[in-house]
């Protein structure tokens, strides 16, 4: 398949050996065609529009070998350090463990909600990584919420990595809220470090009034985090999506949002806490696909040393979905004159009757608010810590959801109280 | 106990303060006066420590020690209290987190131990009602959504919190009306201490008839042109301050 492509990259070369020796063990249709999508593709470079940004060929200098399932021994251990682990959340967890939905790991679930495990085929949008992981990730697991079921805690999946050894992992899960069901879920990411690469795939679809909040936390320290959160909503569904990003080198969340039904309401908001020389990229694309739709996006960042951020956005308004109301914005704070920031805030909208707007400031922490601060007493460390927990607060606290602000806002402090 | 001597302060090479020299008693209140562009709010800003401005000579001793050698926060511990003529919003820092870390600032530096809540509580409570400051007021974020009264009361009740040495009030009853005023200057007054001095800088007599001065200084291009009682307060608010602007040039 690879025969008439020239210059292929060695992490390119490599999955196209992991892919092959896959397809021996476990010959799959749906796979190759997936991996085809992907080999048209290659890895992006900044060539690829939604990859302009982070060229990701030109950061992967190898594939790490895909992680195999874990053994009796390596869940035993995973059961050791769960019981050490204080948890991010309150409410049931289920645990992935190498990309694995581990059940003797996992809590039992609410009533109302069930997992079937193999259920996931397709990561159903246009992007090249999405193929990928859709050809190289087990089958993953769906969780389901009953119609009209509301369940009052959050449910967490935790993605837990032993980060060792190099690796890739990969991991599909799919997330469906049948009818007026209302569920909350929350993804941390956990154990991995610098030789790990990982590739995490989340599907939601939204049923007619249905309500789900997702909040994806990324606060170990793989090399490659590649994230993609896609999410389907029907009539009146309601999505309310938040992602923190707090360690890796570099990270990728990319977030395809489709509104199918009518009055769909789409709130999505995110925070990232990047310095060293880490990489953060989000990348969101929202559809509006049908009329009276509302979605709000709202991503702040604090970016210092010579670390770089970027955040881009499109906002799709289909020529259905008359009267949709969008309005985007994306903020950051720079601490060091190294630190970059990349904002891409971008409409296009095909309806005439709509209502859309969108704004992105880069900005420095503001000298007045840090004299004021110092003028009272407060050293000068203590003051910016105050005034960047209070800017990257603001994006939290748009959660509706005490606990989880509290957990998120924590996680906040201690990545400025390491540094300040 | 303030001590400013042959102060010059220059913003991007423009001369603001010319050879300033000024001296406040223990338990005084010394008013400064003159007209607009006189350098009233760069001296000010100056004694607290603000960034952005070049002192080309002089030096500014409190109890002894050069204010001029220290960081802003550090002059806050030594007791130096800046009422700001346009205090800064600050969206997202609770009003009360703000008086909390501020407090415990100023405990730790005297190896004291941070407040416990309630007793953070009780007295912010009983200094917010002499200032009538509502319960509702400390719940918004810092200075957001403050009139211009609420901005100078919450002035006032940071610096009884605080407890300075020297308080240097820039233009505080600027924007505000009469009632405002009063307590305003009811607030200062019951600071009022022998072991305190106040730097009241105004444009106008108004705030005089409320905080009694001893000593009136007036001000301009840079420099204290005239010193003298509360009675020179009066000639000013009578004649304005074209006789001194005169003098100066």
């Amino acid at each position: 398949m690879n025969a008439h492509v020239v210059n292929r990259s060695a992490a390119e070369k490599t999955l196209f050996r992991q892919f092959a020796e896959q397809q021996a063990r476990e010959p799959s249709p749906v796979r190759a065609a997936a991996f085809a999508r992907f080999a048209e593709a290659g890895l992006p470079t900044r060539r690829v529009e939604a990859w302009h940004y982070t060229d990701l060929r030109a950061a992967m200098a190898d594939a790490a070998p895909v992680l195999a399932a874990p053994t009796p021994a390596d869940i035993k251990a995973a059961r050791l350090r769960l019981a050490r682990r204080e948890r991010f959340a309150p409410g049931a967890q289920l645990v992935l463990l190498g990309g694995r939905y581990i059940g003797e790991l996992s809590d039992r679930l609410p009533d109302g909600v069930t997992v079937t495990e193999g259920a996931v085929l397709a990561v159903p949008v246009a992007d090249p990584l999405a193929a990928l992981n859709e050809a190289l990730s087990p089958s993953g697991c769906t969780i389901s919420v009953a119609r009209g079921a509301e369940i009052a805690e959050p449910i967490t999946i935790l993605h837990l990595a032993d980060g060792m050894s190099d690796y890739s992992v990969y991991s599909r899960s799919a997330i469906a809220l049948n009818a007026g069901a209302r569920a909350s879920f929350v993804e941390v990411f956990e154990g991995a470090q610098a030789r790990v690469q990982r590739h995490s795939a989340t599907i939601m679809t939204l049923a007619k009034g249905a309500k789900a909040r997702h909040v994806a936390v990324v606060g170990d320290e793989p090399g490659l985090h590649i994230e993609t959160h896609v999410c389907d909503l029907a009539e009146n569904a309601e999505l309310e999506a938040f992602g923190l990003i707090s360690g890796g080198d570099l990270t990728r969340r990319q977030i395809f949002v489709r509104m199918t039904g009518d009055e769909a309401k789409v709130s999505l908001g995110g925070l990232a806490l990047i310095d060293g020389d880490r990489r953060a990229d989000t990348t969101l694309q929202v559809v509006h696909a049908a009329p009276r739709g509302t979605s709000r996006e709202f991503y702040r960042a604090i970016v210092d040393d010579d670390a770089i951020g970027v955040f881009q956005g499109k906002i799709i308004v289909e020529r259905a979905a008359q009267k949709t109301d969008g309005a985007m914005k994306s903020q950051a704070i720079l601490l060091s004159p190294r630190a970059q920031m990349n904002e891409k805030p971008e409409l296009e909208i095909f309806a005439d009757d709509v209502v859309c707007g969108h704004g992105a400031t880069v900005a420095s922490l503001d000298p007045e608010q840090v004299f004021y601060l110092r003028s009272r007493g407060i050293p000068e460390s203590d003051a910016k810590a105050m005034l960047l927990e209070a800017f990257g607060g603001e994006s939290i606290d748009r959660i509706e959801d005490e606990l989880l602000i509290e957990a998120l806002r924590a996680r906040l402090r201690a990545w400025l109280g390491s540094r300040m | 106990m303030l001590e400013i001597r042959n102060l010059s302060v220059s913003i991007q090479d423009k001369l603001i303060l010319d050879n300033l020299s000024l001296g406040v008693n223990a338990g005084e209140v010394a008013a400064i006066m003159g007209p607009n562009g006189s350098g009233k709010s760069t001296l000010a800003y100056v004694i607290a420590g603000k960034p952005g401005y070049e002192v080309t000579s002089g030096e500014i001793l409190l109890d002894g020690d050069n204010l001029l050698e220290l960081e802003p926060n550090e002059r806050a511990l030594r007791g130096v209290f800046l009422a700001f003529q346009y205090p800064t919003e600050i969206p997202g820092v609770g009003a009360m987190t703000f008086l909390k870390a501020a407090l415990n600032a100023q405990r730790r530096a005297r190896g004291e131990s941070d407040l416990t809540t309630p007793d953070f509580m009780r007295r912010v409570r009983e200094a917010a009602q002499a200032l009538k400051i509502e319960q509702e007021m400390l719940r918004r974020p810092l200075n957001v959504g403050f009139s211009g009264g609420e901005k100078k009361r919450f002035e006032v009740l940071q610096m009884a919190l605080l407890g300075p040495r020297v308080g240097v009030l820039d233009e505080t009853d600027s924007g505000l009306d009469i009632d405002a005023l009063r307590i305003v200057a009811d607030g200062v007054n019951a600071l009022r201490d022998p072991a305190r001095a106040f730097v009241v800088i105004t444009h106008y007599q108004r705030l005089l008839d409320h905080i009694r001065p001893d000593v009136v200084h007036v001000m301009s291009r840079g420099r204290i042109v005239a010193s003298g009682g509360p009675e020179l307060a009066l000639e000013l608010e009578r004649n304005g301050y074209r006789d001194y602007a005169e003098e100066a040039a």
